[in-house]
């Protein structure tokens, strides 16, 4: 059976997250980073940043609200229980800090069939609140036996 | 590191992530996928037992590229991986990268995450800001 490639090109209605110092804490914690801008506004200030400043990788807590219904939706027709994350990439512009108000927008960029897989290709494309580009994200995620 | 060159290799990070390190990410990250965080699910899919996220051992092979860039979060401006094993808990992972070139202050550095012999994350690539 071929691949369905209607979802290309298709986009997602952007979702919106808030940016807590709290939470910024909680994930650097979990990863093991300790440099004080991630914990102290005072710290973060001294260094240059607006506020608490979020690891660059805190970009998949802001961005997997908006690429989650892209990858569930039954038009991409991804079969989830065959399916693995294959890679990821971010690119980033502005640091997103405590406070910030970040919205992300999901768009299909490719789908495609190479021996037997599957391969969906998600972008999102993450602003803040002054319209400054945060982090541009690839998502691709391969299903086996398409 | 203002003397770093092509062909260096950059610091090793070692992590060894504790038995309940998944539930953690996941409460972080918002991602609650149960072959993360359920033994008994996990064994139910093929699966030796829980296994991490791969995107925690991307935040391990992020936070070893921002340390070539001094720690500063703003220096790592671009990260690529492909996740190409599964990564356990209670093993140790090893982060190891090799500089492939250094122009105008940005170095661009070949990144591998592994356990042992498995490579859970190669092909990574990411671009650091080191002046």
């Amino acid at each position: 059976m071929a691949i369905k490639t209607d979802a290309i090109g298709r986009e997602w209605p952007a979702t919106t997250y808030e940016v807590g110092k709290e939470k910024i804490g909680e994930y650097a914690r979990v990863v093991g980073l300790d440099n004080p801008v991630y914990f102290d506004r005072d710290a973060a200030r001294a260094a240059g940043y607006r506020d608490v400043v979020a690891p660059p990788m805190f970009a998949v807590v802001y961005s997997s609200p908006a690429v989650g219904p892209a990858m569930l939706d039954p038009d991409v027709g991804m079969n989830f229980a065959a399916m693995v994350h294959g890679g990821q990439e971010f690119e980033w512009g502005e640091p997103a800090c405590s406070g910030d108000e970040i919205t992300t927008a999901a768009k299909c960029l490719d789908i495609s069939e190479k021996d037997g897989k599957g391969f969906y290709v998600f972008e999102t494309n993450a602003i803040n609140q002054n319209g400054d580009l945060v982090a541009r994200g690839t998502w691709t995620l391969i299903v086996r036996g398409v | 590191m203002a003397d770093l060159n092509a062909g260096d290799a950059i610091p090793e990070l070692k992590v060894t992530p504790d038995k309940y390190l998944p539930h953690r990410y996941a409460g972080a990250s918002g991602d609650f996928n149960p072959i993360h965080i359920d033994p008994e699910l996990a064994k139910a899919v093929g699966l030796p037992g829980t296994i991490l996220h791969g995107l925690y051992m991307m935040g391990l092979v992020a936070r070893a590229a921002t340390d070539v860039g001094g720690g500063e979060p703003k220096a790592l401006k671009r990260l690529a991986v492909q996740f190409r094993g599964m990564g356990a808990p209670e093993t140790e992972i090893v982060v190891s990268g090799t500089v492939k070139s250094v122009d105008d202050g940005k170095a661009t550095i070949d990144v591998v995450a592994a356990q042992g012999e498995n490579q859970t994350i190669r092909n990574a690539e990411a671009e650091v800001v080191v002046e």
